[in-house]
């Protein structure tokens, strides 16, 4: 099954817009090679903080643009994995393996994705014909 | 609740066992007992845990423990020493030299001794259905019973096949290394043969337990993940890497609701997984990247991708897979190569030409009582209008056909093709 994890900001990170330390890249550096190195690794990348991003928001008629930060926010993502593990709970026990800096709280959260077999007959052929062929243009515009 | 603390406990074992594993050779410097060793603390594991807890970190809980059982033996092995020592003094001195250190456990995090570990579990000492076993054992940490489900056979002999391994090992004194440049290209390639074994065994099997067949070609689809990880400058695992996950993409549309195959041509190819398409394209190309010859697994992966990036079967570039085929015979030249090289040559060039790129197959002993060959033949004479010779080869083929199912369809065949001759 495949699991995405998502690393959630915390609010230093946010404020500061923080840089990782040396000693934090290299312990992340580490965990990424043994997730590789495990098999179970299908992706993964690190966000840039909200002050670099906007939201798109729709409502009442109009569609307004709002930029980061997003300060107010409490679950802000800083980055995500995808995983390819055999159960949930390996997932939860690699994520439990995730180097962290103790003296300030952070956390993780795990979401199995979801499978063409989740969707039953509402995934109708047509459909998945659709997506298909949007997957096979993006495949051919990353000429692999 | 005791089963979700067992699934953790699955779980954490699937993780951390093989680096237990390897980190307890260094100090008992035998893969077999270290594998004992390692056991023996997953079954305390399984007693305290669901108890008091899951340590805080359990992998070195259970080094540790599996440690302090290593210990505890070698001292009683030196009290026995001591007693012999009282009886022949020379002795002692030979067993003491031989003693290891205890705490001289190299801590390994990322992975040059999981990859000794591979090579010892494939060693050519072995069996192939040892170093099957073994793999799965010592690398995806399945216990006994979880491999004689998969390969539906009974525990028992599983268990005894696995002991009878590590016994092995440890009579032919196999070295916990790594092989010289010069040995790694056989070595690998008969790991990857045990890997892809793995695959196929889930991927082609027709009866047992669905669920665990999948789990089958997944963990051996990690395991090929593992060995590009470990050996990144080698282009053949990232090659049978790209097999199998363009392989695995096709799951679900290779069976019909009833759950009958569905051949290539007549699948949905929506249903292909598009995620295991573009991770096996991509280690392709990691592969070609190498700039070695392309070996076997590359080539047969690269046939593979030439069916994935076809929209629908009739935008499949046959001509490129005919050229495959000719690298791939060049390689290991084997009948079944030639004959799906024909295949593909009267895709691309027309029935006449794979007509004659069979002849050579026609006197080959080993294809004598091989169905597909008439059946092959028979299909192209059809489409040359030589409908008499194609009955006389649908006949053939039936006689030689394994099923009543294959057999039943060969000769309405013939007597259709018998018919059109006729009138």
């Amino acid at each position: 099954m495949r699991v995405m994890v998502m690393v959630q900001s915390t609010p230093a990170w946010e404020a500061e817009g923080q840089i990782p330390t040396t000693e934090m890249l290299e312990a992340m550096g580490k965990y990424n090679e043994e997730l590789v190195k495990a098999g179970i690794m299908l992706d993964g990348d690190g966000l840039k903080n909200s002050d670099e991003g906007a939201r798109v928001v729709f409502g009442e008629g109009e569609t307004r643009v709002v930029d980061g930060p997003f300060t107010e926010s409490k679950e802000l993502l800083a980055g995500y994995w995808i995983w390819e593990v055999k159960s949930f709970e390996e997932a939860v026990e690699w994520a439990k393996r995730c180097p962290h800096d103790p003296s300030e709280p952070s956390q993780l959260e795990l979401r199995p994705l979801h499978e063409a077999a989740d969707f039953g007959d509402e995934y109708t052929p047509e459909l998945r014909q659709q997506d298909d062929q949007l997957r096979e243009t993006i495949q051919q515009q990353h000429g692999s | 609740m005791p089963g979700e603390t067992h699934r953790t406990i699955d779980a954490i074992w699937r993780i951390e066992s093989a680096r237990v594993v390897a980190g307890l050779v260094r100090v008992v410097n035998d893969v077999g007992y270290a594998e004992d060793l390692a056991q023996d603390a997953l079954v305390l594991a399984l007693e305290k845990w669901p108890r008091d807890g899951i340590p805080d970190n359990p992998g070195a809980w259970l080094t540790k423990v599996a440690r302090n059982l290593a210990v505890d033996r070698v001292r009683r092995d030196q009290n026995l020493t001591r007693k012999y020592a009282v009886l022949a003094p020379d002795l002692e001195d030979d067993r003491r030299a031989a003693t290891p250190d205890p705490d001289a456990i190299v801590e390994d995090p990322v992975g040059d001794d999981v990859l000794r570990l591979v090579f010892v579990a494939c060693h050519p000492v072995l069996a192939r259905d040892a170093q099957v076993a073994l793999t799965l054992r010592m690398l995806g940490g399945l216990s006994t019973d979880e491999i004689a489900r998969a390969f539906l056979a009974p525990s028992a002999t599983v268990g005894q096949r696995i002991s009878r391994a590590k016994r092995t090992l440890t009579a032919a004194q196999v070295p916990f290394e790594i092989p010289s440049a010069q040995d790694l290209p056989a070595r690998l390639a008969a790991v990857l043969e045990v890997v892809y074994l793995i695959f196929n065994e889930g991927y082609s099997a027709s009866s047992g337990d669905r669920v665990i067949r999948d789990d089958l070609c997944r963990e051996a689809m990690r395991l090929g993940r593992v060995l590009t990880a470990l050996l990144p400058r080698e282009p053949e695992p990232y090659g049978l890497v790209a097999l199998m996950e363009i392989q695995a993409s096709r799951f679900s549309a290779r069976t019909d609701r009833h759950g009958a195959p569905v051949l290539l041509d007549d699948q949905d190819r929506g249903r292909w997984d598009r995620t295991l398409i573009r991770h096996g394209l991509g280690a392709i190309d990691r592969s070609v990247a190498l700039k070695r010859p392309l070996g076997p697994y590359t080539l047969q992966a690269a046939i593979a991708a030439c069916h994935a990036r076809a929209a629908t079967p009739g935008d499949t570039d046959w001509k490129r897979i005919v050229a495959l085929y000719d690298a791939l015979a060049e390689l290991n030249p084997s009948p079944v190569i030639t004959l799906n090289r024909a295949v593909a040559v009267s895709r691309a060039y027309g029935p006449g030409e794979a007509l004659e790129a069979l002849e050579p197959l026609r006197r080959d002993p080993r294809m004598a009582a091989y169905h597909l060959l008439p059946s092959v033949r028979a299909d192209l004479l059809v489409r040359l209008g030589r409908d008499a010779e194609a009955a006389a080869e649908f006949e053939s083929a039936a006689t030689l056909a394994g099923n009543a199912h294959d057999r039943r369809a060969l000769l309405e065949l013939a007597a259709s093709a018998q018919h059109r001759a006729a009138g």
